[in-house]
């Protein structure tokens, strides 16, 4: 299976069973098109007379040598189709230390912080219990990971700190590497937080949209006032001060945005280097969700926002869009690709009380329960399903080309709009394709 | 040699089968998205599958 498409004048070829990338002149785009349906003395005759025989005939041996190296045309790297590993390891957590926000963004999938249930704030005991699931838990791995969330993580600074603190120690005895995270709003991220961040050394990720009018229609406090300022103060005091190490600004367009780029282009002249822009995941009922009429705007956006982002390169001023990156030569290996997001599997969300869910966006839901930090996990039934919503069991993504990047989309929106895990969110998937498509003609142009 | 077709990115994915698997690499929707899953981003943590 191919895909070629052609992106300002760029033409492109990915082999999709292999992961190879092509980048081809029109007479090569032409064959390559044709060549699973026409013989090559077809092939012969269509080109010959505009392109000449000879050229052709260069084409052709070159086509037919990739092919004999399985970069072009590779036939399915799993003939016999996939069958997940059988383990129970969790290797991941996030941990939800605060169902309470000091903001009420109105896109918020948890329930603008409470998950739909109460307020609350992890213990310290849950928070030490997590991680010592998690320790026995991930088995022999050695690279766990600990995801600080919520609602505002930061509203429970003293259990974070001390997590820290208990977590670095129980993965030294361990012998294990833990990596945290910290996801917040940075509203709270004040000079003692900003210290502690650099001196643990905590990747974290800066939620801020873009345009302050932008922001504030979405991000507002619960008195209805926009946040913009404060948050762009906090921000940007974090991000250009010397405790600042691994960060993405993490953004969310939705309908009221779709010209995102100009949001990019805001966080990038505010001098943020690493932005990660998502689509709004929000049911049809809403005024700001988007909508299937909204794809060719969004597409026509994706490129010039792609163009946005070359154009920086060029003048030596990079930034890097989380969903643009791509590593074609070290990038993941084919059992990761078939793993995906591992949301129920590896990965695991924690409640404040406890409770363990299959990802964050899963908590709450009523039958996604899957046991607690303090008896472990639980409810196979739940493992199996997510265990099977891999790639080569969605009939969707059978055929899709982007399949061995894209690991078949997100089992929450997948459940929220088809109510089935086997049934990607439509919409999500031609942003996502879009996406990769942009990918590749920047990592195209870069080689160039 | 490939006067029509350059090849920027010539790893087979079924080479990585092999030495792959190790799942030490970081969980994809945990490092700044947390609404999607483009695993084809990730970086791979294992010397040995490159
Ligand atoms: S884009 Fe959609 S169809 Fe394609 S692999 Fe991803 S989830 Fe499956
Ligand atoms: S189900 Fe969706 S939100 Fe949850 S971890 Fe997977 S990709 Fe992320």
């Amino acid at each position: 299976m191919i895909h070629a498409f052609t992106f300002d004048g760029t033409d492109i070829v990915l082999d999709v069973n292999s992961g190879a990338v092509h980048v081809v002149d029109e007479l090569a785009l032409h064959v390559i098109r044709d060549y699973e349906t026409l013989p090559e003395e077809n092939l012969a005759q269509k080109y010959a007379p505009v392109y000449g025989p000879a050229a052709v005939r260069e084409v052709l041996q070159e086509v037919r040598e990739l092919k004999k190296r399985g970069l072009l045309f590779a036939p399915d790297p799993l003939p016999e189709g996939y069958r997940p590993p059988e383990e129970d390891t969790v290797k991941a957590l996030c941990l939800h230390l605060a169902h309470d926000c000091n903001l009420r963004c109105r896109y918020c999938f948890a329930g603008q912080g409470d998950f739909g249930g109460d307020r609350g704030l992890m213990s310290p005991e849950v928070g030490r219990a997590a991680i010592d699931f998690l320790m026995a838990a991930s088995g022999d791995r050695r690279h766990v990971e600990v995801d600080f969330f919520g609602g505002e993580p930061l509203l429970n600074r003293r259990v974070l700190v001390d997590l820290v603190h208990y977590g670095n120690k129980r993965a030294r005895q361990a012998g294990k590497e833990i990596k945290f995270t910290l996801t917040t709003n940075a509203l709270l991220l004040d000079g003692e937080m900003r210290q502690f961040i650099g001196d643990y050394g905590l990747a974290v990720v800066l939620s801020i949209d873009g345009r302050p009018e932008v922001h504030d229609r979405m991000r507002p406090f619960p008195s209805g006032a926009g946040s913009y300022q404060q948050v762009m103060e906090n921000v940007s005091r974090f991000v250009h001060s010397p405790h600042c190490g691994e960060y993405y600004i993490r953004g969310t367009f939705t309908r009221y945005n779709l010209d995102f780029t100009e949001d990019v282009r805001h966080l990038a002249e505010a001098g943020f280097q690493s932005i990660s822009l998502e689509p709004v995941v929000a049911g049809a009922g809403c005024d700001y969700a988007l909508r299937e009429e909204d794809v060719p705007v969004l597409l026509a956006e994706y490129d010039k926002l792609t163009r946005y982002l070359l154009e920086r390169r060029r003048q030596g001023r990079p930034v890097e869009f989380f969903h643009f990156i791509i590593d074609l030569e070290e990038g993941p290996c084919l059992p990761k690709r078939l793993t995906g997001c591992s949301a129920g599997q590896e990965y695991l969300a924690v409640t404040p009380a406890g409770d363990l869910y299959p990802c964050h966006q899963f908590v709450g839901r009523p039958g996604f329960r899957m046991g607690n930090v303090f008896n472990g996990k639980a409810g196979k039934n739940s493992a199996n399903l997510f265990q099977k919503a891999h790639i080569y069991n969605k009939s969707a993504c059978g055929q899709c080309w982007a399949k061995f990047f894209c690991s078949g989309g997100c089992h929450a929106n997948a459940l929220a709009f088809n109510g089935d895990l086997l049934k990607p969110y439509h919409l999500g998937c031609l942003l996502a394709r879009k996406r990769l498509e942009c990918a590749l003609y920047l990592e195209a142009i870069a080689r160039q | 040699m490939s006067k029509h077709i350059k090849t920027i990115g010539g790893r087979a994915l079924r080479d990585t089968v092999h030495n792959g698997g190790c799942r030490e690499c970081r969980t994809s929707c945990q490092s700044a998205c947390k609404t999607s899953c483009t695993v084809g981003n990730q970086a791979c943590a294992n010397k040995k599958n490159k």
